[in-house]
């Protein structure tokens, strides 16, 4: 087969998987060496694809062959999509031709699994294993393992790679066994545990400073959560996200909004969850991560699915008035980051200029802080908001969109504010 | 009111600067223009400048903002960074770096944003592509075309050093231009797009990744268009296939909508499936914890 056509099939196989992240890698050039390929600021997206996705890595399989039956992926055994399989050296030499051209800044490289875990493993670290020591590739690598690898295979895949991830895919065992019957979640955790292992070991030699440069590790690993294959809430996905967060201390959880496939299986809904669904697990992830926000605030026992209208932030206000208002000249950091309408950014915006003046709403308006948003919830120099405005009733209502825009039906393009919003940075 | 005409680039306004702080002069009484015709010229040494004992300090942020938002083509980017200058030093405003909201500190941060975007941005959308390989020394040598909002080839220029130093390489724009030999970064003036080499042998398969990566069930036009605007498409080899790929989209979803449902197909006979199984009895449902 051509390299154009196994190209093809192993891009395609390759796309549903959503990271992309290509940042917080250990810092390395390829300055006083003999290749190409440096690392360490903030990812580069190289180029977007018109689902609004970021292509900063050549993101492949070795092979689409697989031995799994996953009913939500195109490539388990019962689909029958065309199969092709790459040999390791030519998805080496594809990624240095991409990197040289700037196209890409680094590698995804995943696969089907084929005859055993440790076999397929090894074939994928073969490739990272050639790129690094053969042509001294010092660009971004990202390798999938698999948790039922060796532990001896995953430290290697973990010295050549900048992350290596495990895909959890669902949060419950429950939905792992209606769908993906070779997968466990416990050895999934199990493999994440180890890993976080390594990576600590790692990033504990390298801050003491009497010690030789210990031998490079990857410095952080994410994973996938797909959202609406299963029956799962979204209160399950982010107490899941939440685990993986805390207890395996992930870089990132991605969550995959499940959407048609060439290859359908008759286990699965036929009818995709709206990709605003998606978008607002990204938000609530954002508030985990960096508003302080605590899991069991994100969602409500009689609600246990977001709320598809507004931002999970605003949502936690209206359900929370008595919180508010909050008084930008005096309220301390985390109560403005409670603030519908104040990112993280703003909030540290308006503690470092209040030292030195009383903020009004000019000052706001300059930080291009959305007044609607705000205004019932905040007091500042001149502004109060009428006890009516966060007492209303109507409150909520002034914060949805028109109806016409809540076609949030999959099929016609998105057209509403919120789908445009990238979804890869999941701002609020 | 005097003129001050200087070369479009930091160390041009920083030195000016330096002078008129010295001498007392007020923003107002300043006119500052762009030298245009010495732009071209871009000599690439400082111009070392006496420096005298008056010289106020400056916080290195402002110097960090200042170097950023002189790349900027806003004509009035002199004076405004004068304007801060004075108050900051003169003003006896010396925290006027800590209060963003500011006006005139918010419009240079405006400006220092747009520059570090268009910075982002040549370090994402600069394409190289192959023109040959080094008799002597054996590296491949590629050229690319790149036009920039700003003049930021200098701040960009040494990500490319970093990433791409194994190789010999070119960065022609309309203003500036950066090479790299493997030992030093030279630049040079601006030239015209047909300096430039017009393909690359493996656009062809860039093209094919493109398209294989692209998922039309998710169409989100608008969010790319967002990340990556329609004025850089023209140098992208990957753009011509954006519109046919949104235009062929709904048939394709509608075909995968239709697609009969494929039953599942007993496992083939594999001892690690078979162990697999034996694992999966085993192993507890600790996924509660």
């Amino acid at each position: 087969m051509e390299l154009q056509s196994k190209l093809e099939i192993l891009a395609d196989a390759a796309k549903y998987d959503a990271s992309c992240a290509s940042s917080g890698a250990a810092r390395k050039d390829s300055r006083g060496g003999k290749g190409v390929g440096s690392t360490g600021g903030a990812g580069i997206c190289h180029s977007y694809a018109p689902d609004g996705r970021c292509i900063s890595l050549l993101k492949v399989l070795l092979t689409n062959a697989c031995l799994y039956d996953c009913h939500y992926c195109i490539n388990r055994r019962s689909s029958n999509v065309r199969r092709a399989r790459f040999t390791p050296d030519e998805v080496v030499k594809l990624t240095l031709d991409f990197y040289k051209r700037n196209y890409i800044e680094g590698l995804f490289l995943s696969s089907g699994i084929i005859q055993s875990a440790d076999y397929t493993m090894e074939l994928v670290i073969s490739v990272a294993r050639t790129l690094r020591e053969v042509h001294h590739f010092r660009g971004y690598i990202h390798l999938k393992t698999i948790p039922e690898a060796s532990s001896a295979l995953i430290e290697m895949a973990g010295r050549y790679a900048d992350r290596i991830s495990i895909n959890i895919e669902l949060p419950t065992q429950a939905g792992l066994d209606a769908l993906a019957p070779e997968k466990n979640l416990a050895r999934t955790q199990d493999a994440m545990g180890h890993i976080r292992e390594k990576i600590d070991e790692r990033r504990a030699e390298t801050r003491k400073a009497d010690t030789q440069k210990p031998p490079p590790f990857a410095t952080g690993q994410s994973t996938q959560m797909l959202v609406g294959a299963d029956a799962s809430s979204d209160t399950s996905i982010l107490q899941r996200a939440d685990v993986l967060y805390g207890a395996y201390r992930l870089r990132r959880v991605y969550y995959s909004g499940f959407s048609p496939i060439p290859e359908p299986s008759k286990l699965l809904p036929i009818k995709p969850p709206p990709l605003v669904r998606e978008h607002r697990l990204y938000q609530a992830d954002w508030l985990l991560r960096f508003y302080e926000f605590k899991v069991g605030e994100l969602t409500t026992s009689e609600a246990p699915n977001l709320d598809l209208a507004l931002d999970p932030k605003l949502a936690w206000a209206l359900r929370n008035r008595a919180a508010f208002p909050a008084d930008v000249n005096r309220a301390p950091r985390e109560i403005l980051l409670r603030v519908p309408g104040l990112g993280v950014r703003n909030v540290d915006r308006i503690l470092s200029a209040r030292r030195y003046t009383r903020l009004r709403l000019a000052d706001l308006l300059r930080l291009r802080v959305s007044m609607k948003k705000v205004l019932p919830f905040i007091i500042a120099a001149d502004h109060t908001p009428t006890q009516l405005g966060l007492d209303g009733d109507d409150l909520r209502a002034r914060f949805l969109p028109p109806p016409r825009q809540m076609d949030l039906d999959f099929g016609s393009p998105p057209s509403s504010a919120d789908d445009l919003i990238s979804v890869r940075n999941g701002e609020l | 009111m005097r003129t001050v005409l200087i070369k479009p680039t930091f160390e041009a306004w920083r030195d000016q600067a330096r002078t008129l702080l010295t001498q007392g002069a007020t923003p107002d009484e300043i006119l500052w223009s762009d030298d245009l015709a010495e732009a071209a010229l871009f000599a690439a040494e400082e111009i070392a400048v006496a420096k005298t004992g008056l010289v106020p300090r400056v916080p290195a942020a402002f110097l960090d903002i200042a170097r950023t938002a002189a790349a900027h083509t806003d004509p009035h980017r002199w004076a405004a960074l004068y304007r801060l200058l004075r108050r900051l030093t003169r003003g006896g405003e010396r925290h006027l770096l800590s209060i963003p909201t500011d006006r005139e500190m918010r419009q240079v941060q405006e400006w220092c944003k747009a520059v570090r975007r268009d910075i982002h941005k040549m370090h994402a959308f600069v394409r190289f592509r192959l023109v040959g390989t080094d008799e002597a020394t054996g590296r491949e040598q590629f050229i690319a075309w790149f036009e920039p909002e700003h003049r930021i080839v200098r701040l960009a220029a040494s990500f490319f050093q970093k990433r791409f130093a194994g190789m010999d390489w070119s960065i022609l724009t309309p203003h500036e231009c950066v090479h790299w030999d493997g030992a030093a970064l030279h630049f040079t003036p601006g030239v015209l797009r047909s300096a430039a080499p017009d393909e690359d042998a493996l656009e062809g398969l860039w093209r094919t990744y493109y398209r294989s990566i692209f998922n039309p069930a998710r169409l989100k036009v608008k969010a790319m268009q967002a990340e990556m605007p329609k004025k850089y498409w023209k140098n992208l080899p990957e753009a011509e296939l954006i519109r046919p790929l949104i235009a062929g989209s709904p048939a394709r979803v509608e075909e995968m909508l239709e697609t009969e449902e494929r039953p599942a197909k007993p496992a083939p006979k594999n001892a690690y499936l078979e162990k697999l199984r034996q694992m999966n009895a085993e192993t507890p449902d600790t996924s509660a914890k």
